[in-house]
């Protein structure tokens, strides 16, 4: 290796705290292969007991919107106010629903 | 479909709008290089704080005067070192790597806190040093959990958690010792003398001499002063010491009728000495980060060839 500095290329990692909850991205550290990237997530953010699962993603794998088209991005939704239930009617006398 | 780039201008208005609105800046958002550069410096030290500050300790783990202290050291050391990692992170999303930060902490071109600079003599200043100089940094890291940029507060808030635990530690060491022998409690007396006024300078210096506070402030970088730190810390381990039977270390320390303590003058010149670069341990806690990056090289080689076989 030229630089016997590095520490390896970035990863995500990703936890769930319990069972059947949905996995949280919870910071990201240093490693040089999947393996050491899992072990190093353990050690790094489930020393008490934090999660049940956990995931690692190398960083730069991870597709995001940049943030100068974000709002052009989402913008198809804004117009569409009848996906929410709030939008709709419902005649007196429904109790539930 | 054609973006328009917004024009500086803009771009500072909305991120003004956004500190004023307690938005949280995240990595990829535009942001002042003054705002930046700042964040680079805070988090960095605070970084490298972490690890310096794993010196200290680490040399009594094997003196540890029993096996249950002796565990509860290693995980305060190991969390120290994992704290160290959430801001290294949080400090890279900023455009730095890694290898940066710890190449310009061996050139001393990197500050950390100056407290790390001071020895631990014998055990009581492990209870001094739980008790007083991380009780001093959870007070600081407690009210960073609220800084503005996202990274570095998500990284406070997971820090704050596992902190609360050093800080019991400490005391818990320093009650027990005021509970022993007249020996062990001179000796605990002994380490609150030592380190009363270390933890103090721990916030800095005052509001008026601190170069880069109104700024750091305006930005929400941070969001209480210096001396308001500090005078919080005060207040709240006075209380700590006298129920054990400590005596703070401060001949002007005085209880008002309101409940609060008027106290002394830290002196400034040993401050200023230490940061400078001239504490009795700066140069050996510089050493010794340089010769354990040295001596992991190995394992970093090892790591990237084994990385090259699957």
């Amino acid at each position: 290796m030229e630089n016997s500095d590095n520490q390896g290329q970035l990863w995500e990692v990703f936890l769930q705290s319990k069972p059947g909850q949905a996995f949280k991205h919870v910071g990201s550290l240093h490693a040089f292969d999947k393996n050491l990237a899992i072990e190093n997530a353990r050690d790094v953010y489930t020393r008490r007991g934090e999660g049940t699962g956990l995931w690692v993603v190398p960083s730069e794998e991870i597709i995001a919107v940049s943030i100068n088209e974000a709002e052009y991005f989402f913008e198809p939704a804004d117009t569409k106010i009848y996906r929410h239930p709030t939008f709709y009617t419902l005649p007196e006398g429904v109790k539930q629903m | 479909m054609e973006i328009i780039a917004p024009t500086t201008e803009q771009l500072i208005q909305e991120f003004e709008l956004k500190i004023a609105s307690d938005t949280k800046i995240e990595a990829r958002d535009w942001m002042p290089d003054a705002y930046r550069e700042n964040l680079i410096r805070q988090i960095s030290q605070h970084a490298h704080s972490e690890v310096i500050g794993m010196q200290p300790e680490g040399n009594w783990i094997t003196r540890a005067p029993s096996l249950r202290s002796k565990k509860i050291l290693l995980a305060k050391i190991q969390d120290e070192g994992g704290h160290g990692l959430y801001l290294y992170s949080a400090a890279e999303t900023l455009g730095m790597s890694r290898e940066e930060f710890i190449a310009l902490l061996h050139a001393g071109k990197a500050k950390y806190a100056s407290v790390f600079n001071y020895p631990a003599l014998n055990w009581a200043d492990m209870g001094a040093i739980g008790w007083l100089v991380d009780g001093a940094a959870i007070t600081n890291q407690v009210s960073l959990q609220r800084t503005s940029y996202g990274p570095y507060a998500r990284a406070m808030v997971r820090i704050c958690k596992e902190e609360s635990f050093h800080q019991r530690q400490g005391y818990e060491i320093m009650w027990r010792m005021m509970e022993g022998t007249e020996d062990q409690r001179t000796m605990a007396q002994d380490a609150l003398n030592r380190w009363w006024w270390p933890a103090l300078m721990m916030f800095g210096p005052h509001d008026s001499d601190s170069t880069h506070s109104s700024l750091a402030l305006k930005w929400k970088i941070k969001r209480e002063s210096n001396d308001q730190l500090r005078e919080k810390f005060i207040q709240k381990t006075i209380p700590q010491a006298e129920l054990i039977g400590l005596n703070i270390p401060d001949p002007a320390l005085k209880l008002q009728p309101d409940g609060t303590y008027l106290h002394g003058e830290i002196n400034w010149e040993e401050f200023w000495a230490v940061v400078g670069g001239n504490g009795p341990c700066n140069q050996q806690r510089l050493d010794h980060h340089i010769k354990a990056h040295a001596d992991g090289k190995w394992v970093r080689e090892t790591a990237y060839a084994a990385s090259l076989k699957h």
